[in-house]
């Protein structure tokens, strides 16, 4: 029999409900997996053991009591550390953060208990959400569990690495630029960005507010819905969250692509793309075409501009949102001799990163006096071009779709000394997070070396119910079946 | 008293004064949380994620501090913008707990209002340029080293309950001549604000705080010269001392030959004296920008208007309908900034009193009285029908001036309605014309040498025949009454 740890949420939640397996054993699963992926991998900051065992035999006591709150009741999902968790570790993978202990849950924290999900850990990130590789984190790199030697990419590289190892059925990352939906491709499973305010973000540690999106990483497209489900709709924390209904997600998994128009990006199919990525993208937009749906080619002409205006947005406002970690109220506090001012000063400069600190530094600029107009005023324009081209795109068509990743994993420490070919990673998934529409990354094939390649479709805002339909249809076209190499829980010989 | 007159200007100088007034609204919670905005008395107790900017916390705006803010724009008479912006202002100080202050830039929530304000009879209009939303920040203690500033105190200690607080910042035009006018307009805002109910605006707690922008120019020019800022201004004495004072300073330098420095000055209550704080070359950049937490703050139309056909009674329409119930400036000012004296003095006329009368004995005795007995009139036994009962005996010449002062004393000790007291007191007049007529045909037959120098023509024995009959009548007579009989009868003889 296949190891509990490999099945999908929708293939656990049969097994509970019949009581073939509890919830206890699923955890004991995707525990073993982790004591043996974790030592190469490191995709979990902290474990809570103890936490996870609690929720996972009060779920079994529900079931047993004939109490079910839904599909996720008793699965273990793992958290990424940027989203603040009562009384466990929250570091945001920051030196400023060591060690503390959130005194409140985030709201899809809540949410998720509420569903009745085990709760397994926390993952590593970049820090603070900077990054396209996670290995900018303080408490070391994450690699990809399809061959350690290259990254996972970022920020959720931790999300994205235990769901494809299976030391958890389904995680949640957070997308400012890419950060789900990129190690999502490159670590093979399926990655999604909701629309702005679709899920809150209060306990969330924010990065850069107006782009952040908290999401689901799954081993299926359904299993996403169903994550998404638990966490998405309206709460009074987040002013910024939608108040209305939230799409049906579930409902439309299977109807298929015929008659649908389908535009596929121009600009992100061009130069700067692997050949291997692309061939591979065409190929599925080709068995989409055959599937009944209309192929259009949609240009977004501002694109070429989105990766700019995202790396000036992003750090503006991340320089004020990153002010509140200062030493004074908890976090690091650097022992100086002087006044409070340079106590702060100096917590900041031995708790922070180098990436955290070229951002703050670049956002900071871009909004002082005498540069805010050439620079973040410019940035917002830009902005303001990109939501005016896909709207102008989906008059034409239902949904985008495109590369998820410029390239396949790269190696660790490849692009780290390149801030610039760094950035480029995220070049195919910036322009959603500045027009706020939801996306996301399906795996459709391997590259020669073996390596993920993922899928971008893009929808119009709360277009969820299109974006899983025809998520849905490309996962069962790619019949992408391949596990990672890390994903076992047999001791590899070295 | 206070009014040390602006001494420099002369006739060559003019002084040109706008103020910014920072005021915590009275609300249930803080600006953009839930914890109390009554700020407790024990250290961070009045404290959540969001007020203490813990990681992943998000601000959701008081609905109630929206309305307060429109509340004050309309009597204002601003223009109310139906949408309006947050921004962040970003320094670091350790108080403010994001390290950057929720506030507005452009689009504040009103715009373009006036006050106007009463210096010595003079009516002058001040410009309001905006009256806009933020947030307050915790408080400091900076201990030991000198001064109590952060720079050279061993520790500081930091309370963060007030962080968060509802606070309207009212911005004025450069449209303030003087100390004088600063400071009325000051007493003015203040009045507003307790009448709105929308705060307790009081300077001593820094519940309501001022900063003065002030700069010189000689008369007749119309560029502005440059100008400081002067911080630290906490109470209405304070403001009108720290301007004079600034405007002589600036007027020295000048005269002097001196440039005035653009920069922020500290008051100093103790010295009199303004210092420098910071030059404008120190000074912060504060990088506004829009806040991505929060969307554009949207003020209905309907909402609006409900706001306006609720708002109370401002204070300077309330003195003019006491000025024309008959009492002064003066007395309508001091009547109108006591909601207990207003209320007794409303009713009463009301009920048929005379305005000036009442408006006398409110500011005169009954304000002595509470004074004296460190009682307030409102737990005093004074209520407005006995106003109206004392006023209607005076009217009859039931009583002398002298008496109803000395009821209406006895009235707010409690001994009793006036009539109760008047009799107990035994000080009821006589007004009846038989008895006071018998008393003057026996002083006028007692006295008949003084009878006859009236009759030859000199008034002056009236005044003793007067107090002779007073006397005969125990002093309870009614003295114009008297004064009428003995005219009559020595008139005839
Ligand atoms: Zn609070």
């Amino acid at each position: 029999m296949a190891d509990l740890a490999d099945l999908t949420i929708a293939e656990a939640g049969v097994g509970l409900r019949r009581g073939e397996f509890s919830s206890v054993d699923l955890l004991d699963a995707v525990t073993r997996r982790a004591s043996i992926t974790e030592a190469q991998l490191h995709a979990y900051l902290t474990l809570d053991g103890q936490g996870a065992r609690m929720a996972a035999e009060s779920a079994d006591a529900a079931f047993a009591d004939g109490k079910d709150v839904g599909p996720l009741q008793g699965i273990p999902i793992a958290l990424k550390d940027n989203m603040c968790t009562k009384g466990v570790t929250t570091t945001a993978s920051s030196q400023i953060l060591a060690g503390w202990k959130p005194p409140y849950d985030a709201t899809v924290v809540q949410r998720l208990k509420a569903a009745g999900a085990v709760l397994t850990g926390k993952t590593n990130l970049d820090e603070f959400a900077m990054g396209s590789s996670t290995e900018n984190s303080a408490y070391g790199e994450t690699r990809n569990p399809w061959n350690p030697n290259h990254v996972p990419g970022g920020s959720s590289g931790g999300s994205a690495a235990t769901v494809a190892v299976g030391s958890a059925f389904g995680s949640l990352g957070s997308d400012t630029g890419g950060s789900i939906r990129q190690p999502a491709a490159l670590c093979g499973v399926v990655g999604m960005k909701p629309t702005y305010g679709l899920v809150s973000r209060y306990g969330l540690i924010a990065f850069a507010s107006s782009l952040d999106q908290i999401g689901p990483f799954s081993r299926s497209v359904a299993d996403s819905a169903v994550i998404l489900d638990a966490i998405a709709g309206w709460d009074h924390y987040d002013s910024t969250s939608i108040d209305g209904p939230v799409p049906n997600l579930a409902g439309s998994l299977e109807t298929g692509v015929k008659g649908l128009k389908i535009g596929i990006v121009t600009e992100l199919m061009g130069e700067g793309i692997d050949p291997q990525v692309k061939a591979a993208v065409s190929t599925t937009a080709t068995q989409l075409a055959s599937a009944g749906a209309e192929l259009i080619e949609v240009s977004l002409p501002s694109s070429e501009y989105a990766l700019s205006a995202y790396y000036l947005i992003a750090p503006a406002e991340c320089s004020a949102n990153l002010a509140r970690f200062d030493g004074v109220r908890y976090g690091h506090r650097a022992q100086v001799e002087g006044t409070a001012e340079d106590m702060m000063a100096h917590s900041r400069a031995e708790g922070f990163g180098p990436e955290v600190i070229r951002r703050i530094l670049l956002g900071t600029y871009a909004l002082s006096a005498g540069y805010y107009d050439a620079f973040y005023g410019q940035a917002q324009r830009v902005r303001t071009l990109v939501r005016n081209d896909f709207a102008a795109a989906y008059e034409k068509v239902d949904v985008l779709i495109s590369p998820t990743s410029p390239t396949t994993a790269f190696r660790v420490g490849e692009r780290a000394a390149d801030p610039i070919a760094m950035y480029y990673s995220d070049v195919c998934t910036i322009p959603s997070n500045l027009s706020g529409d939801p996306a996301i990354s399906v795996p459709i094939g391997v590259d020669d070396a073996g390596l993920p390649i993922g899928f971008q479709i893009m929808a119009p805002a709360l277009g969820e119910e299109i974006l899983y339909q025809v998520a849905s249809a490309v996962e069962s076209m790619a019949g992408f079946t391949q596990r990672a190499a890390l994903a076992s829980s047999e001791v590899v010989a070295p | 008293m206070t009014n040390r007159p602006t001494t420099k200007t002369f006739s060559t100088w003019e002084a040109v004064i706008g103020i910014e007034t920072h005021v915590e609204l009275s609300t249930k919670s803080k600006m953009f949380c839930g914890c109390p905005a009554n700020i407790p008395d024990e250290p961070n107790t009045a404290c959540c994620p969001v007020c203490l900017a813990l990681p992943g916390a998000l601000p959701v705006p008081n609905e109630q501090a929206i309305e307060g803010i429109v509340t004050i724009g309309t009597a204002l008479g601003c223009t109310i913008n139906e949408s309006s912006l947050f921004y962040r202002k970003n320094y670091f100080y350790p108080d403010l707990p994001k390290n950057y202050q929720i506030s507005q830039y452009t689009f504040p929530v009103c715009e373009f209002g006036s006050l106007d304000v009463e210096v010595d009879g003079t009516s002058t209009t001040i410009g309001i340029t905006r009256v806009h939303m933020e947030e307050d920040t915790g408080k400091s203690s900076h201990v030991g080293g000198g001064d109590g500033r952060i720079h050279d105190a061993d520790h500081t200690l930091l309370d963060f309950n007030r962080a968060g607080v509802p606070l309207v910042e009212i911005v004025t035009e450069p449209d303030i001549r003087s100390p004088e006018q600063a400071r009325a307009y000051g007493a003015e805002l203040q009045r507003i604000m307790l009448a709105l109910g929308v705060s307790d605006a009081k300077l001593e707690t820094g519940s309501m705080r001022f900063d003065a922008n002030v700069s010189v120019r000689r008369v007749g020019t119309e560029t502005l010269g440059t100008r400081t800022e002067t911080k630290n201004v906490n109470s209405l004495r304070s403001l009108q001392r720290a301007i004079a004072f600034e405007i002589d300073r600036q007027v020295d330098v000048l005269e002097d030959g001196g440039v005035i420095v653009q920069e922020t000055r500290h008051w100093n209550e103790d010295t009199g004296a303004t210092s420098s704080m910071r030059t404008k070359e120190e000074s912060e950049d504060y990088r506004y920008f829009q806040d991505p937490d929060l969307l554009p703050l949207e003020v209905s139309v309907q909402w609006r208007d409900r706001i306006k056909a609720s708002l109370p009674e401002l204070p300077a329409q309330m003195r003019a309908r006491f000025r024309g119930a008959g009492v002064d400036a003066a007395t309508a000012e001091i009547l109108a900034d006591s909601p207990d004296l207003a209320g007794l003095f409303e009713t009463a006329v009301a009920g048929g009193a005379p305005g000036k009368l009442i408006g006398n004995w409110l500011t005169g005795e009954v304000i002595a009285w509470s004074r004296r007995e460190e009682i307030d009139v409102s737990e005093s036994d004074l209520t407005a029908e006995h106003l109206i009962e004392l006023a209607t005996m005076m009217n009859d010449g039931k009583l002398s001036s002298t008496a109803g002062k000395d009821v209406l004393t006895a009235v707010m000790a409690g001994e009793g309605t006036p009539n109760e007291i008047a009799v107990a007191r035994d000080l009821l007049q006589v007004s009846d014309e038989g008895a006071i007529l018998e008393a003057v045909d026996t002083v006028l037959a007692d006295n008949p040498d003084a009878v006859d120098k009236i009759a030859a023509g000199d008034s002056k024995p009236i005044g003793f025949l007067m107090g002779q009959v007073m006397r005969h009548m125990g002093g309870k007579a009614d003295p114009t009454v008297v004064q009428q009989i003995l005219r009559d009868r020595t008139r005839g003889e």
